[in-house]
């Protein structure tokens, strides 16, 4: 039942980001004062051994809210979040949740914290009920308060079906949503995400949305990363993207969007020969090209005019189009028009593509 | 949707620290005991090695072997009782070296759990499996002509020292278990440590046929004094000083190797 909706909410529009959005404005208004900050992040730097792999990272996430943390592998995302729960600890800086500062208080810390991290933190040989009730109890809960959670968040998760099942039995999606689960046994108020959804086909990526949406709207507060950037558009009420160990930018999704454009328009030429002039009869911003693929992209306000002007010129020089899309901004967008350069090196080979013209 | 995902009255439970540092063993002992059951490997082994090295014994090896006074199978059921205990604590190294290099180590780490609970909890599941095996044992070696004159002060002293051995044992398998880096690692330390020691005593074969300086070692060490023991209450053989002298190892070990693995393990898991 839970998730029937969210397939409307997700694929059709953004209608639940009239929530988002009241939040939103009550952040920018400056209605929030210091004990509406869930997570406070000031001057936090981390080096293993030599190697400087968070280099100075500050930021607040209201209570309520969600924050997430953008940036491609390497960037020092999970180091983040592993400080931020207690499992690491800073070279430097100054971390408090719920104003109990991580290092001095880890306790208090770690009664208020849930965290799903990156590869999942289940006993494969027992079952959901078997997993979520070990670490009830190892929680201290009254098994009268285990009985009950472990029943609630079951048939919340849609593990009901499965909960006597050996976990080692289980799919992917399955796995993340117990993991998440067992997370929140304690109801911790709360709940960092690493990459709850990589990795994961579309469908159980939809449902993960949906709990999260859920999780937020009983009033969990939410630091979640992410590789994707729709991913943090439809979740997130503050994106930060990472690069290196540093925040490159900062923002509402709204914000970062008219920095990249809210979506790309992509065009595919037939004949190789024909890329390079069509590099230069379009006249767009930010224009992208893709020499391997005959790519070009640009960043469009999705008007029929501009497309209907780039198809034209192109007509007028002879140049064949096999295909045109649009597509909502990726993180790889992101980041070239952050950095000027791809987030992975892959294509570093080929020197003309991932390049921007202006 | 009515049901909240956030229950503000779910309220951890308040009690002593001894309190939970029992109950914390005992959610994180019955979670390895589960595994036991749930792991055809781990099954296959604490069934069929016992039965395997058992015949092997008796009806490969035991005909070359000369015991004197006593029969060879009655001989052979202490050495192979100890040798199997021995063996089943290497499950210790296993399990804790793989719940360190898995992501479910970052659970515990999060949680708000006695310190040695998660050792304590492998090391009674160990004492459990083992309690299984020496059970075999005993049954198997009935099948194939053993005969005990121990009474039931025996049995209850055999009872006490195979679990105070198996406890000693599987503490240093759990420091081992701390120190390897690796799972295939933690395999191999069992066949290294354990290996030796169970062969080079009087488990299969009267010591006085080594070389000297085998035999010091063999007469002197740990299991030797255990079997003896263990064989004297069973089937009459003299004793000596084993008797004392196991108790003393098997308490010995214990009084070190627990605090050493306290303190590797809070290294290991410190942020
Ligand atoms: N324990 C560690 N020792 C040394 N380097 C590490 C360790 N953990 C992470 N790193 C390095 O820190 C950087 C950031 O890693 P991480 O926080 O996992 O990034 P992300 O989660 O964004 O992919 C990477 O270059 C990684 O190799
Ligand atoms: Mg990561």
């Amino acid at each position: 039942m839970l998730f029937e909706s969210a397939y409307l909410i997700t694929r059709f529009g953004k209608m639940n980001n009239k929530s988002k959005k009241d939040v939103n404005e009550q952040m920018l208004s400056g209605t929030t004062g210091a004990d509406d900050v869930a997570v406070s992040v000031k001057g936090l730097r981390k080096s293993f051994k030599n190697v400087t792999v968070l280099d100075g990272i500050d930021f607040d996430i209201q209570k309520g809210t969600v924050l997430a943390l953008l940036g491609p592998n390497g960037a020092g995302k999970t180091t983040t979040v592993h400080i931020l729960s207690t499992l690491l600890l800073p070279d430097s800086g100054s971390i408090k949740i719920n104003n109990f500062d991580v290092v001095k208080q880890v306790n208090k810390v770690r009664s208020l914290i849930g965290l799903t991290g990156q590869y999942a933190a289940l006993d494969e040989y027992l079952t959901a009920r078997e997993n979520l009730q070990m670490i009830g109890r190892l929680y201290r809960l009254s098994h009268k308060d285990i009985g009950r959670r472990t029943d609630e968040l079951l048939e919340l998760f849609d593990l009901v079906h499965a909960s006597n099942r050996a976990v080692k039995t289980y799919s992917g999606g399955m796995r993340r949503r117990l993991d998440l689960a067992v997370s929140l046994i304690a109801s911790p108020p709360i709940l960092f995400l690493d990459e709850p959804t990589t990795g994961l086909d579309p469908q159980s990526r939809l449902i993960m949305w949906d709990i999260v949406k859920h999780l937020v709207s009983g009033g969990t507060t939410v630091l979640l990363t992410t590789q994707d950037m729709d991913e943090a558009d439809h979740l997130a009420n503050k994106i930060i993207v990472m690069n290196g160990g540093k925040i490159i930018a900062e923002g509402t999704s709204e914000e970062l969007k008219l920095l990249v454009g809210s979506e790309r328009l992509e065009i595919t030429v037939i004949n190789e020969e024909d890329f390079e002039r069509a590099a230069t009869i379009i006249q767009e911003e930010n224009l992208r090209i893709e020499k391997s693929s005959k790519k070009l992209s640009f960043a469009t306000k999705g008007g029929v005019h501009q497309l209907k002007q780039v198809l034209s010129q192109l007509d007028e020089a002879k140049i064949e189009v096999e295909n045109i899309s649009f597509h909502s901004p990726t993180m790889d967008d992101v980041f070239l028009t952050l950095t000027g350069h791809m987030t992975n090196t892959e294509d570093a080979g080929s020197k003309e593509d991932g390049v921007m013209i202006h | 949707m009515t049901t909240r995902f956030i229950n503000n009255d779910v309220k951890p439970e308040s009690h002593s620290r001894l309190f939970w540092l029992i109950s914390d063993s005992w959610v994180l002992a019955k979670r390895s005991i589960r595994h036991i059951t749930r792991n055809l490997d781990q099954l296959f082994s604490v069934a069929l090695f016992p039965i395997m090295f058992f015949l092997l014994f008796r009806y490969v090896f035991g005909g070359a072997i000369d015991t004197g006074s006593i029969s060879y199978v009655n001989f052979l059921v202490a050495g192979i009782f100890v040798q199997m205990l021995a063996f089943g604590a290497n499950y210790t190294t296993m399990n804790l070296a793989i719940d360190l290099q898995r992501g479910i180590v970052n659970r515990f780490k999060s949680l708000p759990i006695s310190r040695s609970a998660l050792l304590i909890g492998h090391v009674g599941a160990d004492l459990v499996r083992n309690m299984m095996t020496g059970l075999i044992v005993i049954g198997v070696s009935f099948l194939v002509g053993f005969e005990p004159v121990a009474g039931v002060i025996d049995w209850i002293l055999i009872f006490i020292l195979a679990a105070l051995f198996s406890l000693a044992i599987s503490w240093i398998s759990a420091v081992m278990g701390l120190i390897v880096k690796s799972i295939e690692a933690a395999q191999w330390t069992g066949f290294i440590v354990i290996f030796p020691l169970t062969f080079v005593s009087s488990a299969f074969v009267p010591t006085e046929t080594m070389p000297y300086a085998l035999r010091l070692f063999a007469e002197n060490q740990p299991l030797t004094h255990v079997i003896e023991a263990i064989r004297s209450w069973l089937v009459g053989t003299p004793v000596g000083d084993s008797g004392w002298l196991a108790f003393a190892w098997c308490i010995g070990i214990i009084v070190v190797t627990v605090p050493t693995a306290s303190w590797l393990f809070k290294r290991q898991t410190l942020r």
